[in-house]
């Protein structure tokens, strides 16, 4: 029981980072990390998604 | 490499392996058994069940047993028998991995950022104007309509879409049909977002107007979505989870603040006037597609997105919590005689514009084509994506039916019904809905507004109010411990922030797709970048839309009145462009035998938005007729008369300027869309006489990918992505969840 819940909690929780997109900078550190980059800081990281972010529409309907 | 690989027009295996093409266990054939049973029995109740009260999950339990049955076997039957989408093809995202708009993307997550794409407030508002026409016709139209038409065109403009790379709609119109078509199709969907953005703004301006507590709550969000943006930026970069938690805390007490703020100085000043709102809107829409986008629109569109699925889930179970009873006539008497006040008509054509989101929209055509496809893993998902999402939407206008049909129908019909019909107070809007055959008091009316604490509910047209009252009720009577005001208020909020998000997206959609019209032939103003070229743009698409807003407002006639019917017809012509492309594109891939599948709902949608069209066009009915309309007001004025509601002579010019304006707006919609059409008509003809013609579908690459293709991972997709996560070792894969 308290396995389940753990694992559906793990479930929402992975849900809910991949969907804001929070999880793109663990996967970012994974990726430097495979290739032995050094990796910028996050602040910088999230600045340059959030910059690439400007120049798409980002539709949202009625 | 892709020589052994099927294409979209040859190929023999179409159903993906060990998904149960073989024969069905029995625990499979139990299950849909049941469903379909379930189903029978509750469309059987909803067909028999006449002048006695019948409970809503009726209406809910029908609509959910035909989307899990439609799901099931329709939605199979394109995804793999017509568009054959094959696992061993490599979607754009894989081969165009960049990680910024070519990515592949977890399917469940995927689906949630589609759904918070095409789900706003047109589910919510469609439903409830259509009410008017009893239960029945709304409930069917969502049900049938989103099977057949609505979630078919999404599934298939993402499937082609894919397999260009993810080319937006225009693009594939340009391409695929002709160059005038191109140009037909890019002119009308610049015009028509126009609309749809000035009449979602109506709609909140009506909403909010003399209510301090919604304009308090609606107006904090900024600020909010201001902090959370410098949160995001500066504080804690990256943290979405937390500034979205603070975010929607912040929000909640909003709404509890706007109770305390409405009867003190702060709410007298808060007591806004429509031209005011308009004034405020118009400003907010400039300055929101002119700031960086981190600041503001970010972080509005994540506290919209999780309000949206918040409500969305909240109303799922207080509707079984409640089970309320529908107070409404399956088909009342305005569905037969066209003469309803809150729009006019009969129920054929105007049913079916009228419910345009949640049962077929041509704006999600636009979505579905460009970002989302570029995002998904493998072919097979487009059914969940694609066609699961618009079951979704489907849902939610359901849900919004139900909430409009439970409510007291005098009541519904006071609110709805314009202020030149209702005489705009509680004494004369109830002599009017007794008029209608109601036996609703002045009392109930007032006591319904103070229930709300709002000044008045007469007139308060546009659906939002009117859906506000219903989940009121049904979360109050599912929660217990009254709270309707806050309910009520809730509601508004949650609704004009969907708008909200709309309209500031949609203003920056119309300016890059300015910029980038303009820029074909003035280099400089397609730069996205160039700060002049944004003001101009922006500046031009706010002034279209808060124009068009102005002049609903004003209207003496009723803004939504006037407007809805254009808003919808709109939209469902947008769906006929779109059904069209998909229709020359499966017979140019020699499909000739399945271009019923969008051919149908095709011819549908062109019979209906011709006739309606036809119909405000030259319709001799003053009600209906724009033109007609025009002429009965100038005939009167010719005359030296002022006709009712109007009050005067500049009323009368008003009433005469909106007919006209709005008489051309609507043919000249209609027109654009025959011209993609007949461009159409040619193109598949020349098809069919050739037995299909070369595309600018993307030739095959295999797919390296280990993905499942449906929502569930089959036991041979859970072996191969076991496989795959071994071989990766113990680094943390994408599809962590998937091993659970």
């Amino acid at each position: 029981m308290t396995a389940a819940l753990a694992r559906a909690w793990q479930g929402v929780r992975w849900y809910l980072k991949e969907f804001t997109g929070e999880a793109r900078w663990d996967d970012y550190l994974a990726h430097c990390a495979e290739h032995g980059h050094t990796p910028v800081s996050r602040r910088e990281f999230e600045r340059r998604r959030a910059d690439a972010a400007e120049a798409s529409p980002m539709s949202r309907c009625c | 490499m892709a020589g052994t690989l099927t294409t979209t027009d040859g190929g023999g295996g179409s159903y993906p392996a060990g998904s149960g093409r073989s024969r069905p266990s029995i625990r499979t054939v139990a299950i849909w058994t049941a469903v379909a049973l379930v189903g029978a029995v509750c469309w059987g109740v909803l067909a028999i069940a006449r002048g006695e009260t019948i409970s809503a999950l009726w209406l809910l339990f029908a609509a959910l047993s035909s989307y899990a049955i439609a799901y099931r076997f329709y939605s199979r039957f394109i995804t793999y028998k017509v568009l054959r989408a094959d696992a061993r093809r490599a979607t754009p995202a894989e081969r165009l991995q960049n990680g910024v708009d070519f990515d592949v993307t977890d399917r469940r997550v995927l689906f949630g950022h589609h759904f918070a794409a095409i789900a706003g407030a047109g589910p919510l508002v469609g439903p409830v104007l259509a009410a008017q026409m009893g239960y029945l016709p709304g409930t069917i139209w969502i049900v049938v309509g989103v099977i057949f038409a609505g979630a078919v065109q999404d599934l298939v403009v993402m499937f082609f879409s894919m397999r260009r790379n993810g080319k937006s709609l225009g693009q594939m119109i340009r391409e695929e049909i002709g160059l005038v078509g191109g140009i037909a199709a890019l002119i009308a969907v610049f015009a028509i977002m126009i609309i749809i953005l000035a009449v979602l703004a109506l709609i909140v301006v009506n909403a909010l107007a003399e209510s301090p507590w919604g304009v308090f709550s609606i107006a904090l969000t900024i600020p909010i979505a201001i902090f959370m943006g410098i949160y995001l930026r500066v504080l804690r970069p990256g943290r979405v989870l937390e500034a979205t938690g603070i975010g929607v805390a912040l929000l909640l007490l909003a709404i509890v603040g706007g109770g305390w703020i409405q009867d003190t100085a702060l709410g007298d000043t808060l007591t806004l006037s429509k031209e005011w709102l308009v004034l405020a809107l118009v400003v907010y829409g400039f300055v929101a597609s002119v700031l960086p986008v981190w600041l503001l629109l970010t972080p509005r569109d994540y506290l919209s997105t999780f309000m949206k699925i918040g409500v969305i889930v909240l109303l799922a179970v207080s509707l079984v919590v409640a089970r309320p009873v529908i107070q409404a006539d399956a088909v009342s008497d305005f569905a037969r005689e066209g003469t309803g006040p809150v729009f006019a008509g009969s129920l054929f054509p105007f049913v079916f514009i009228t419910i345009a989101c949640g049962a077929l929209s041509g704006f999600h055509a636009l979505i579905s084509s460009g970002t989302t496809p570029k995002m998904v893993a493998k072919e097979g998902q487009v059914r969940l994506i694609g066609y699961g999402g618009m079951l979704m939407e489907s849902f939610v206008a359901i849900s919004a039916l139900i909430a409009a049909v439970v409510i007291d129908q005098g009541l519904y019909f006071a609110m709805n019904s314009p202020a030149g019909a209702t005489g705009g107070t509680a004494e004369s809007a109830a002599a009017f809905v007794q008029g209608l055959g109601f036996d609703t008091t002045a009392q109930s009316i007032a006591a319904a507004s103070a229930a709300v604490q709002e000044e008045t509910l007469v007139s308060r047209t546009g659906g939002a109010p009117a859906l506000a009252v219903g989940l009121a009720q049904i979360f109050s009577q599912a929660f217990g411990g009254g709270g309707q005001a806050f309910w009520y208020h809730f509601a508004i909020m949650f609704e004009a922030l969907f708008i909200l998000t709309a309209v500031d997206a949609g203003t920056r959609v119309g300016r890059f797709m300015l910029q980038d019209t303009v820029g074909n032939v003035w280099k400089k103003f397609g730069d996205l970048s160039w700060r002049p070229g944004n003001i101009i743009a922006s500046a031009v698409v706010v002034g279209l839309w808060g124009s068009v807003l102005y002049i609903g407002v004003t209207d003496p006639l009723g803004g939504v009145n006037q407007l809805f019917p254009l808003f919808g017809i709109a939209n469902q012509l947008l769906a006929a462009i779109a059904l069209a492309l998909c229709t020359v594109l499966l017979i140019k891939h020699g499909k000739l035998r399945y271009a019923w599948v969008t051919g149908v709902p095709l011819v549908w949608d062109l019979v209906v938005t011709m006739t309606a069209s036809y119909q405000k066009v030259f319709s001799d009915n003053p009600a209906i007729g724009y033109f007609a309309q025009r002429q009965r007001y100038a005939d009167a004025q010719a005359a030296g008369e002022v006709l009712a509601p109007a009050q005067d002579q500049g009323q009368m010019d008003q009433v005469i300027f909106n007919s006209t304006l709005n008489g051309i707006l609507q043919s000249f919609f209609a027109l654009l869309v025959l011209v993609v059409v007949a461009h159409a008509a040619v193109v598949i003809a020349r098809a069919v006489k050739a037995n299909g013609l070369p595309t600018t579908e993307e030739p095959a690459v295999e797919s390296k990918l280990v993905e499942p293709a449906g929502l569930f991972a089959t036991p041979e997709e859970k072996r191969a992505m076991a496989d795959r996560d071994r071989l990766v070792g113990a680094g943390a894969g994408r599809s962590e969840a998937e091993e659970k």
